[in-house]
């Protein structure tokens, strides 16, 4: 018997680890690891539908390029497309009641999109001589028939398009004129529309044209000696009010019936004496304009022939205003929002009556939103025939809110889309006395959870079972629960977005754990302009420290430049927290995380300035201390790209001019390598990932032979290309580009590798691990993309080989590594061609090191494609002999295979793939990868199959079935055989 | 402009604007700038709709790329689309359409003789007579579940376990019968000494695996 289980385990070892495709999924196992969101990004522009009975929606386009239709409802997404990344949205609106028109690339494309599919359904392209501002003026008749024109001023021209089928019926260029047009001006039903706009700065041309044939009919001019400052606003179909050059008068222009009349008033006169720089806000209320003095809101009205009054001084700079909207009885209102302590106020009045509110509602709001940023309203009748309604605001960290009867109807977490750095944190280990078995109710719940498992595996289930499985499996609360496990699969995904905000992400199901939008990131008279950078782990305690909770460390700036004064900031990761903040005195060009800890778990860190300073946080006697032992021992480099130099640094000693600092330290260069700016351009510079685990320096090879990997911490790889090959496909020969790739080490700047591919350019992607290099780019004689890897190995130990040497201890191994010996290295390295482009390129990380890797590769159709490393093996050939079969070599072929059911995101698409960021899970097979763009996809994969884990639709009900057959089987022989027994003695 | 296309009977034609008598004043004027052709072409999906995916005229979600993203395209319900504005050289493009796999095309935009162009699918280096780009493949994400058989319980480790089960008391009484009775005295002795295997030393096993 004991053998026979000795026999069974092995059957089973066979079984098990039998090699097998290394991901794929079944597409019943959709959603029970892997979570997907759609996201839109910040809201530009909005347009509402709601006439018809049907669906109630919502047009947005947003700053992330995506234009989508969204359900009034419940915010969900009807349609969605990204628009390329260069193909910016100016404006959208709705003709005919059907079609969703976008202007995008600054005026040059028009496009047509069915409302309620999404699908295009003509696009025009409109050419001119320059670039100008563009604006789109859609009628808003909904007669359908070739008059229903589009007008659309872009580059230099006014174009006017059919909105059935985007024909361009005329053309009228201004360039000539230099006409830069201001207001495109459509009274409705009528044959004429007026152009409006300045001749260089102190002229205002004003046209009125014909809209049949594009004939000008009338041409008037005026000039205006002060000069206008560009800013403008129109305030009804024949008045414009425009901002003088010195930004202190306005000045009220009409244009009634093609003759213009200028009129000037201070602003002074209006708002009384002010300091500040007057702005014009951009509006479109009918009747009223806005501008912006010392932190003030003023609504100027403008009443008959062209006289200004002050309507409303409002103290609230950051209030929104929304556009006027047509009401029924030829009224029109417009929607208010200010901000008051916890609350913000939405009023929506007429614009013609300052002080009949039409709604005035209070609403709470979460101050981890901001302030409201844009606001657009839409009406509705009530029951009582009155109007009510409805706004679509957009608040300071992107989100977008819909409110209604003073409530939030729902909410989008839209600054997820525009995320800029990820980084993943431990959640609360379990507390003691919630026990494990809670989660599974009683024994006869499992049970029958497994039965029908079971059931289901035996394809016996009826489709009601069916669903009950899946519903079992995708809601299991195992996941989502807020608790470390002990696989290590929950986690929390610490994203930075482009707002300033943080969100914690359970990788679960991928719900917002908390948020919290950044204090120090916040737009202040302190920091003007925040951008965040990274976000790295400052606090992971464990052994000693396990009573503090971690925290990550936020770095941004404030400004726009890389010499703007940093900002750094301390979240909590368990309670969302801002811990701490710090306003540098210093820039920040690049930020180290050091290798060393303090006795409270807290990493080093070390922030170089563009005055190439170090400073050094936490700023603690303590971590001076353990710095000041490691310092000769710290090197880094830096890249400047543009000059084609590349230099290696090192730290001196604490600085001269600031004396007393004692955590600024001056550094010294130690190398340079300049490239001939002639011949090659930095383009991509890679290094290995700092947390990376590597198993083994060895690799054993075919014939027990090993081969020793060359593990550098140092190592650089650098990709340059001919300048003449930085831009697209398609604008160079292969003769004259080329593309040279570098590994460097960093403390010595000795070049260890070089390699030059002819007729070959940019864009490189390229991942660093281990001991290789896979990169990513263009063969232009092929016209192919190309994936090359170079591995690296360690000659000068390849002759630790012989048994005696290391019984006699004659071998190197325990013989330090250090950069200053020079590398007996040899590289080997190969070159496959690859089917698309690539958007990011990642690889799996596990805990150990142990599992073999992949190469995670986000395609231009932003979906994320797993790679064995195999495939990109240089000791690859046509044909492998029968040991390197073994090994597992693959036979050579010229390009690298896609199979579909590696796509890690299945049959999804993440839409605007930015970047893919992967995580060790706590289980050696698997690695945790969240891909993000526009959309956020979350998934964990095992490269080599989860071999240490009993899958998820491993039924436990058939194992015991089993046992119990087993143990019957026993009993059953033992009696057939005590029987047997029986009958032999009685023989 | 499109209008034009769809009558056309080969679709595959890439005209220099020049052609167009519409927009020829356009390029007129843009005379100083040395690009401006324009790339037309089609992308037929032929359905076979049976995996549930590529609803027949479902052309919505297709994005057309060119150079690798430096312009983005959509289709019209018909399937044309058309890069704008493109300089002469070699070009490439990318159809990117869930469920199918496309492969990229190569487009020669030749400056000397305008309206002359060639394509060709890079996988297979197969030329084109006309910009119609239609997936090779389907690509079926999801690996696909073995429906029920015996075999496939038997293949498990459990059903493995059972086939031995059934080996061991079937077989082996046979194999016993052929043994030579001294030698089967001296095995039942030997069993006798030993005792029947208990419940108890099995079971542990079991705890393990489950």
């Amino acid at each position: 018997m004991a053998m026979a289980t000795r026999v069974f385990l092995l059957l089973l070892l066979v079984l098990i680890s039998s090699p097998s495709p290394s991901f794929s999924l079944y597409e019943d196992q959709v959603g029970l690891m892997d979570w997907h969101q759609q996201y839109i990004g910040k809201v530009k522009h909005a347009v509402f539908h709601t006439q018809k009975a049907g669906r109630k929606r919502v047009v947005v386009s947003t700053e992330e390029n995506v234009i989508a239709s969204l359900d009034l409802r419940r915010g969900d997404i009807f349609w969605r497309h990204v628009l390329g990344p260069n193909d910016a949205v100016d404006e959208i609106d709705i003709a005919l009641g059907k079609y969703v028109i976008t202007l995008s690339s600054e005026g040059s494309i028009l496009r047509a999109w069915n409302l309620p599919d999404g699908q295009m359904v003509w696009e025009s392209f409109l050419q001119g001589p320059k670039p100008s501002k563009s604006l789109l003026s859609v009628s808003a008749n909904l007669k359908i028939d070739k008059d229903n024109v589009i007008f659309v001023f872009g580059k230099g021209c006014l174009h006017a398009v059919s909105s059935i089928d985007g024909e361009v019926l005329w053309k009228k260029d201004f360039a000539d004129e230099s006409l830069e047009v201001q207001q495109i001006i459509h009274p409705l039903g009528s044959d004429m529309i007026y152009a409006v706009g300045f001749v260089g700065l102190s002229q205002l041309d004003a046209y009125q044209i014909n809209v049949r044939n594009g004939e000008v009919l009338k041409h008037r001019s005026a000039a205006f000696p002060g000069g206008f400052c560009g800013e403008v606003s129109l305030v009804s179909s024949d008045t414009l009010v425009a901002l003088d050059a010195t930004r202190s008068s306005l000045i009220s222009i009409s244009f009634l019936d093609g003759e213009i009349s200028l009129q000037q008033t201070h602003i002074s006169n209006l708002v009384g004496d002010s300091f500040g720089m007057a702005v014009m806000l951009p509006s479109k209320l009918s009747g009223m304009l806005m501008i912006k003095i010392d932190n003030y809101m003023v609504f100027v009205r403008v009443a008959d022939e062209g006289k200004l009054e002050v309507a409303e001084k409002i103290n609230d700079a950051a209030a929104a205003v929304s556009d006027a909207l047509a009401l029924s009885e030829g009224q029109q209102a417009f929607g208010l929002v200010e901000h008051g302590g916890n609350k913000i106020h939405l009023t929506v009045k007429l614009v013609n009556d300052w002080n009949g509110d039409l709604l005035k509602e209070s609403i709470r709001m979460d101050h981890q939103r901001g302030c409201v940023h844009k606001i657009f309203i839409n009406s509705y009748i009530r029951t009582d025939r009155s109007h009510g309604f409805r706004a679509l605001i957009v608040m300071e960290d992107h989100s977008l809110l819909l409110l209604q009867q003073g409530e939030i109807v729902w909410s989008r977490e839209d600054g997820l889309a525009s995320i800029i750095d990820v980084t993943a944190s431990e959640l609360p280990v379990e507390k003691e006395g919630v026990s494990v078995a809670k989660v599974e109710h009683n024994l006869f719940e499992w049970l029958k959870g497994h039965m029908l498992k079971l059931k289901g595996t035996l394809m016996l289930a009826s489709p009601e079972d069916m669903i009950a499985i899946q519903g079992m499996r995708l809601k299991s609360s195992e996941k989502s629960k807020m608790t470390r496990d002990h696989n290590g699969f929950r986690k929390l995904l610490i994203v930075l977005t482009r707002a300033g905000k943080l969100f914690a992400l359970h990788t679960g199901d991928g719900r917002v754990v908390w948020s919290v939008l950044l204090h120090s990131l916040h737009n202040s008279e302190a920091c003007a302009y925040p951008t965040g950078l990274n976000v790295y782990q400052w606090q992971v305690p464990h052994h000693h420290a396990m009573d503090e909770n971690p925290s990550v460390l936020v770095v941004g700036r404030c400004g726009l430049g890389s010499d703007a004064p940093g900002v750094l900031s301390f979240v909590d990761t368990y309670t969302g927290k801002e811990l701490d903040s710090l306003f540098l005195t210093h820039s920040i060009e690049r930020i180290i995380p050091l290798s060393f800890t303090d006795s409270r778990e807290q990493r080093l860190h070390l922030i170089i300035d563009t005055d190439h300073h170090a400073h050094l946080y936490p700023r603690t006697p303590e971590a001076i201390g353990i710095f000041q032992h490691e310092l000769p021992n710290i090197y880094w480099y830096s890249v400047e790209a543009e000059n084609g130099i590349i230099r290696g640094h090192a730290l001196k000693s604490n600085c001269i001019l600031q004396e007393g600092d004692e955590y600024c330290f001056d550094t010294r260069d130690l190398w340079s390598i300049v490239f001939p700016s002639e011949s090659e351009k930095i383009l991509a510079t890679v290094t290995r990932k700092l947390n990376e685990v590597v198993h083994t320096q060895a690799k054993v090879i075919t014939d027990q032979d090993v081969m020793y990997k060359y593990v550098s911490k140092n190592l650089l790889f650098v990709a340059t290309v001919a300048p003449k090959a930085t831009g697209e496909i398609g604008s160079v020969t292969p003769e004259e580009s080329w593309l040279v790739v570098y590994l460097i080490d960093t403390v010595t700047g000795r070049i260890i590798y070089r390699m030059t591919h002819h007729g070959t350019q940019g864009p490189v992607h390229a991942v660093f691990s281990e001991n290789w290099v896979v990169y990513h780019y263009f063969n232009l004689r092929a016209h192919r993309y190309e994936m090359s890897v170079v591995e690296i190995y360690d000659q000068s130990r390849a002759d630790n080989k012989d048994v005696w040497k290391l019984v006699l201890g004659k071998h190197n191994l325990t013989s330090p590594v250090s950069s200053y010996s020079r590398p007996e290295v040899i590289t080997k390295s190969q070159f496959y061609f690859f089917t698309h482009s690539v958007k990011a390129m990642a690889v799996t990380s596990t805990a150990k090191g142990i599992t073999s890797k992949q190469l995670l590769i986000g395609t231009i159709g932003d979906q994320v494609l797993a790679l064995d490393k195999r495939y990109l093996d240089p000791r690859r050939t046509i044909n492998p002999s029968q040991s390197e079969r073994e090994e597992g070599i693959i036979p050579l072929t010229d390009s690298l295979p896609i199979i579909p059911q590696s796509y890690v995101t299945h049959n999804l698409k993440v839409e605007g793939l930015r970047g893919i960021v992967t995580a060790p899970a706590k289980l050696e097979s698997t690695t945790l990868v969240f891909a993000y763009g526009v959309d956020l996809f979350f998934t964990r994969i095992a490269p080599s199959r989860t071999y240490d884990l009993l899958t998820d639709d491993f039924s436990y009900a058939l194992l015991l079935i089993t046992i119990v057959a087993l143990v019957a089987a026993i009993f059953v022989t033992w009696i057939l055989s005590e029987r047997k027994e029986l009958q032999e003695k009685w023989r | 402009m499109a209008s034009t296309l769809r009558s056309s009977p080969i679709p595959l034609i890439l005209f220099l604007q020049l052609c167009f008598s519409f927009l020829s004043t356009t390029l007129a004027i843009s005379s100083g700038s040395s690009d401006g052709y324009t790339i037309n072409g089609r992308v037929k999906i032929e359905s076979t709709g049976v995996k549930g995916f590529g609803l027949p005229g479902k052309t919505s979600n297709v994005k057309v790329i060119l150079n690798g993203g430096q312009w983005v395209t959509f289709l019209r319900p018909d399937g044309y689309f058309s890069f704008h504005n493109v300089s002469a050289g070699t070009h490439m493009i990318e159809v990117a359409a869930i469920g199918y796999f496309f492969s990229p095309v190569r487009v020669d935009v030749s400056a000397r003789n305008p309206g002359k162009i060639q394509a060709a699918l890079t996988e297979n280096r197969k030329g084109l007579t006309e910009l119609v780009l239609e997936p090779l493949r389907e690509e079926q994400y999801y690996e696909i579940r073995e429906p029920f058989s015996i075999m496939s319980v038997v293949k498990s480790p459990m059903g493995l376990m059972m086939g031995f089960m059934l080996i061991v008391m079937f077989l082996m009484p046979k194999l016993v019968e052929n043994m030579d009775p001294e030698e089967m005295r001296r095995a039942q002795e030997e069993m006798r000494n030993q005792g029947v295997p208990s419940l108890s030393s099995l079971l542990p096993g079991a705890g393990r695996a489950n």
